[in-house]
């Protein structure tokens, strides 16, 4: 366990340092200096350039970005330069991770209560619906979801205020719009597991020795059929981080996907770099977690790492 | 391959019903630009605005321009999105992981965990950095989408091969001196193509859905080439007062990929692995 702990870890840092040496040349290849405009002389490009460093030579100033990274310093806005870039990110970041975190949870809610239903109901007009659901669900993208949800509920219905994030009410139509697809994703796949695993001898045996169907379920099939939903935590917290780039935009909520967005049509180069370093960590921390706690779970796919 | 595909696609609502989506899609992406009365860019100041009508099926937007040519010539070019990075993608994936998986110990290893280095970055990030770099485009965006996307593709190509390499007919065809590369082409590649044909195609709604996506948010394609993300991207000023404009397009692109998928999972339950989880 303990070497494929660290296997685990150390196949993050490469993954992260890739990241961080693919993003800085791609957006040192971007053409155009960052401070150009119409009205600015080519004198004062210039000298703002050697301000930032941008003067020296390329390897350089990878090797002194890599260095402040280490350090947690992600350099400042070139937009905003009274800003650095962590303290965007210190602003943005908690907005998100509670926005993402209760989209999560939701979906995980709902996608395995509507998973076990789908495979333990007898009745073929809840499959249908269920299976149904989740198909018509997979199939609507999230930004299309957000659009029709805050022109129904908030604008026309009024009952969900459509911008901001400071009550509990704020968070209902974003977290609906961002946990559909997940929970769609997770339903289906409980429901497929489930489905398998209720069809195995050890489920037989144990309604055979006189357990109750509730304890079958939960103790012994759910354990297993919990596997492909936990393998599907990472997958989802990427999707749920992009998709917070159109929900944060839409409903105006002062988080880090909006923040992106805005550096992108912004050209705010720093700020892209930070803000995709710092995203890619997230998304590699979370799938190292749920790995290994996947691993801590299930056994062989411990022994299938170690033998690959 | 393909009769059985044909033969299984008849006799299966869904994902006949899946291909009736699709077919509508490319014939009326095909038709209503090249033979509709409207073109896509056209603009006409008399007609700002305007509802549904006869004339003009979605009405029309802030411009004057018809939204049904702008709507069908933006479903085309997301389609062209979609199947062209799907391809690539399968390409990629089916050769790599294929090698990977026929070639095995080391090598395998390597060149897995190089995937997986590649894939633990959310695919969006790559195309928005790569349409940064290179312009906002329907190449930029195919090219940023090929970056990560074979990955999927090439574990599934990879674990069939692992599991095909093993069988007689393989070592059949070692033993009467066949090149490594013929085994895997005439041999083992036909035999995993099953599932990797189901992946490649949920790899065109997941393009589509990306593309419009990243042209929702204004960093997809450049205007005057339209697809249905930068509609709904237009329309979103002035929703308020004409949600019409936004609605259209948003339903054909729901449609699109309600169908991608249903033909989709029903191809997944013919063809691909017999196992619960993805």
């Amino acid at each position: 366990m303990a070497r494929y702990i660290l296997k685990r870890i150390l196949t993050g840092i490469i993954a992260l340092f890739v990241l961080a040496a693919v993003t800085f040349f791609l957006v040192r290849l971007i053409p155009g200096s960052p401070f150009q405009s119409a009205a600015t002389s080519s004198s004062v490009v210039e000298a703002v350039e050697r301000e930032y460093g941008l003067d020296r030579p390329l390897f350089e100033q990878f090797l002194s970005y890599m260095g402040k990274l280490l350090r947690g310093n992600f350099g400042i806005s070139y937009s905003n330069p009274g800003v650095s870039v962590t303290e965007i990110i210190w602003r943005t970041w908690p907005v998100t991770a509670s926005l993402g975190t209760a989209a999560l949870v939701v979906s995980l809610l709902a996608g395995t209560g509507l998973g076990t239903l789908l495979a333990v109901s007898k009745s073929r007009g809840i499959q249908r619906i269920i299976s149904g659901g989740a198909m018509l669900a997979s199939g609507i993208p999230g930004f299309a979801l957000a659009v029709i949800l805050l022109l129904v509920f908030s604008v026309r219905l009024n009952w969900f205020p459509s911008s901001g994030l400071s009550s509990p009410l704020h968070y209902v139509l974003p977290v609906t719009a961002l946990s559909l697809y997940p929970a769609a994703v997770i339903t289906r796949l409980t429901g497929n597991a489930l489905r398998a695993e209720l069809q195995k001898e050890y489920v037989l045996f144990a309604r055979a020795k006189g357990l109750g169907e509730t304890r079958t379920l939960w103790t012994h099939a759910m354990k297993h059929a919990c596997r492909p939903v936990l393998g599907y935590i990472g997958p989802a917290s990427a999707f749920l981080l992009t998709g917070s780039f159109v929900v944060e935009s839409i409903f105006t909520i002062p988080g880090i996907g909006r923040e992106f967005v805005n550096s992108i049509t912004g050209r705010d180069y720093t700020l892209i770099l930070g803000l995709t370093v710092f995203m890619g960590t997230v998304v590699i921390v979370v799938n190292l977690i749920a790995d290994l706690l996947g691993a801590w779970l299930d056994p062989e796919m411990r022994r299938a790492y170690r033998e690959s | 391959m393909a009769k059985a595909i044909w033969k299984y696609i008849r006799k299966d609502r869904q994902a006949a019903a899946g291909c009736v989506i699709l077919g509508a899609w490319i014939f009326l992406a095909v038709l209503v630009p090249f033979f509709g009365p409207y073109s896509y860019t056209d603009q006409n100041a008399a007609i700002q605005n305007q509802g549904i009508s006869i004339l003009h099926w979605f009405g029309t937007d802030k411009f004057g321009r018809d939204i049904f040519a702008r709507v069908w010539y933006g479903a085309g070019i997301s389609l062209v999105i979609g199947l062209a990075s799907a391809l690539i993608n399968g390409c990629i994936g089916a050769a790599y992981g294929a090698v990977s998986g026929y070639a095995g110990k080391r090598t395998d290893l390597i060149l897995m965990r190089a995937a997986d280095i590649i894939a633990s970055v959310p695919s969006m990030l790559y195309v928005i950095l790569i349409t940064l770099v290179l312009g906002a485009g329907v190449v930029s965006m195919i090219l940023g989408l090929c970056i990560s996307g074979w990955i999927e593709t090439a574990r599934i190509a990879r674990g069939e091969i692992l599991h095909l390499k093993e069988s007689d007919f393989a070592l059949a065809a070692r033993l009467g001196g066949a090149s490594p590369f013929r085994i895997l082409i005439r041999h083992l590649l036909p035999n995993a193509s099953g599932p990797i044909l189901v992946n490649v195609v949920f790899l065109i709604p997941q393009a589509v859905f990306t593309e419009a996506f990243l042209s929702f948010l204004g960093v997809g394609l450049a205007a005057p080439a339209a697809s249905l993300g930068t509609i709904i991207r237009e329309a979103r000023t002035q929703m308020l007062l004409y949600p019409s404009q936004m609605i259209c397009p948003l339903v054909v692109l729901c449609v699109m990929l309600l169908g991608l998928n249903m033909l989709g999972s029903a191809l997944e339950r013919r063809f691909g692995r017999p196992e619960g989880g993805g």
